[in-house]
């Protein structure tokens, strides 16, 4: 059996990423003969959760609850998934290399004494297994064998498209109440403060984000990115440069080491176009860029560009939105 | 003021990749030579929280790596920013797997505390710049015996009725997340809680003179599993210029109604 980390949004609904590494599970599935494919949810599985899932070919949703898991820890979750792999006799546990993805991935492996794969792409075997999965920010790949039993990897983020199987099923919902060791549990959530209204929540659902970097030029110059940020109905996503040196806060940066976006559309103005920042916005639809340099690598990697100074060009078409009679 | 806590930062030199990756002949590693090295930006923030924790509650910040000969110029940098002692693990990064690396820092740990130098908290990046396995600080966590948080961004250490305590605070899928977690335990750093400071002159002068301890490896590597690394194919450029300074407007602008991204 496959077994699939769900992980759910504040509505109850399954994570695009999540329903991502379902189909990628469906796909390993199909490979090996028709393993059966399962899902572990720690938390509630309402109804409509389990039609997804039924429609994305899930044979049994694991339904993990109790007091032991109702507040996060990487260590006690761990070992919830691991109560349901013993249960189900699972020969692969993946998750969508999110945070908690790639955290509890890390937790199962280390308990279980296996390698972990993070962010895999694709696989290129079954016997030996091995799988291709990002490095170095996704600008190089790795082939990995991974020969232990469980297998256990993260798919990265936008690797597959998520899409439900052509024969719907009707998938059992089973419920776990594990004991969870007290030592698994010293490491857990006391509180969590919701983030405010204008956070990274924001950044990552974005249909439509506006890039800053360092061309913009200081701190004091970011009145034209926002205004076309205002006029599209988007949200602002700075470099890393922009975040170092101080001039826009570390939530609103899209890399490596920040948010990764995958918007309809995302305008780099005086991006240059570094791994680090490549990294966290490739998965963008369409690609519109901004920048003095045509050599840039942010260029030559877009759908469009505009050569030529940012703080003359953000702010005429910011204007000819408006004359056309669109405001946001 | 908190009790002195005795904090260990690991660090790893990697490629300071900006554009273009190389790899090595083999494709077993990434080819720094041309792009230069240095730390991930999660390790950076890292040290910084280790120098913020000593120099909060006195106690000594170790820096660790595990490297070839040429690594000590990150442990030379995190001593020239606050760190007051350092721990050379001498071996080519690359032939070690993330549970290699833990097993090598669990040995520093109890090595260490051997000799009376206990590392109460011990601090790493959430997941290196170039491996990206993200796993490195959990499996040190069970190979101590420890609690571990997972991607923080700040650190602070308390004391309580039942001994310090480590609060930590990251961002979570449902906002800021804190735990308190009592010591010993390991924290894995994420960027954007601290600015890394720059070392001064004189702080580097003075790196210049703590000794760096040298050990070997206390076991052979395994390796990660790697086959090779790849490059992914090259992708010819399709960008439509769509024209060049503020007389391109409209033509932006008709590519923005085209994408139905306009609202009025």
């Amino acid at each position: 059996m496959i077994l699939t980390l769900v992980e759910t949004d504040l509505e109850g609904a399954a994570t695009e990423v999540s329903l991502e590494a379902v189909t990628f599970a469906r796909d390993l599935s199909a490979a090996g003969n028709g393993v059966p494919v399962d899902a572990v949810v720690i938390g509630d599985v309402p109804d409509s959760l389990r039609a997804e899932l039924s429609a994305y070919g899930v044979r049994t949703v694991h339904r993990v609850v109790g007091d032991d898991v109702a507040a996060y820890s990487g260590a006690g979750w761990a070992s919830a998934i691991q109560t349901v792999l013993g249960a189900a006799g699972s020969i692969v546990v993946m998750a969508a290399g999110t945070d908690r993805g790639n955290e509890l991935m890390a937790h199962v492996a280390a308990r279980s004494g296996a390698s972990m794969a993070a962010n895999v792409l694709s696989f290129s075997g079954l016997s030996p297994f091995v799988v291709t999965r990002q490095v170095v920010g996704g600008a190089a790949m790795e082939e990995m064998n991974l020969h232990q039993r469980p297998a256990v990897f993260t798919v990265a983020g936008h690797a597959v498209e998520a899409k439900p199987a052509d024969v719907s099923g009707a998938a059992e919902v089973v419920e776990h109440t594990p004991t969870i060791a007290p030592a698994d549990l010293v490491a857990r959530v006391v509180s969590t403060a919701q983030p405010e209204a204008d956070e990274s929540g924001a950044l990552t659902s974005a249909k439509v984000v506006v890039g800053a970097g360092r061309g913009v030029g200081g701190a004091d110059k970011f009145d034209d990115v926002l205004e076309l940020t205002e006029v599209l109905g988007g949200t602002l996503g700075v470099s890393r440069v922009v975040t170092s040196a101080g001039w826009r806060p570390h939530h609103e940066q899209v890399g490596q080491t920040g948010s990764r976006i995958s918007p309809d559309l995302y305008v780099p103005c005086g991006i240059s176009g570094a791994i680090q920042h490549w990294a966290g916005c490739s998965s963008a639809k369409t690609i519109l860029a901004i920048n003095s340099d045509e050599e840039a690598p942010m260029v030559t990697r877009a759908t469009y560009a505009v050569i030529g100074d940012l703080h003359e060009i953000v702010p005429a078409i910011t204007a000819e939105i408006r004359r056309r009679g669109y405001a946001g | 003021m908190p009790s002195p806590v005795g904090v260990l930062v690991c660090v790893k030199r990697v490629p300071d990749i900006t554009e273009e990756v190389v790899l090595s002949d083999d494709g077993q590693s990434v080819d720094g030579r041309r792009s230069g090295f240095t730390l991930s930006a999660h390790e950076e923030c890292a040290v910084e929280l280790a120098v913020q924790t000593t120099v909060a509650g006195g106690g000594e910040a170790t820096v660790l790596t595990l490297g070839d000969a040429d690594a000590v110029e990150q442990l030379r940098n995190a001593l020239a920013v606050g760190c007051t002692a350092a721990t050379h693990v001498l071996g080519e990064q690359f032939m070690f797997g993330p549970a290699d690396v833990s097993r090598e820092i669990a040995a520093v740990v109890r090595d260490h505390e051997a000799q009376g130098r206990a590392h109460d908290l011990v601090l790493l990046g959430n997941d290196a710049a170039d491996s990206g396995d993200f796993q490195v600080g959990i499996r040190l966590a069970y190979e101590l015996g420890r609690p571990v948080v997972n991607g923080a961004s700040t650190v602070t250490v308390e004391d309580s009725p039942d001994g310090p305590v480590v609060v930590a605070v990251g961002e979570g899928p449902e906002g800021q997340e804190t735990y308190r977690v009592p010591l010993p335990a390991v924290v894995t750093i994420r960027e954007g809680g601290v600015e890394p400071r720059y070392p001064s002159v004189p702080g580097r002068l003075k790196a210049k003179k703590v000794p760096i301890e040298e050990r070997r490896p206390v076991s052979e590597a395994t390796g990660s599993g790697r086959v090779r690394l790849v490059l992914p194919p090259p992708t010819p450029s399709a960008v439509q210029i769509l024209g060049e300074g503020p007389e391109a407007a409209p033509a932006v602008v008709d590519v923005l109604e085209k994408l139905g991204v306009l609202t009025r």
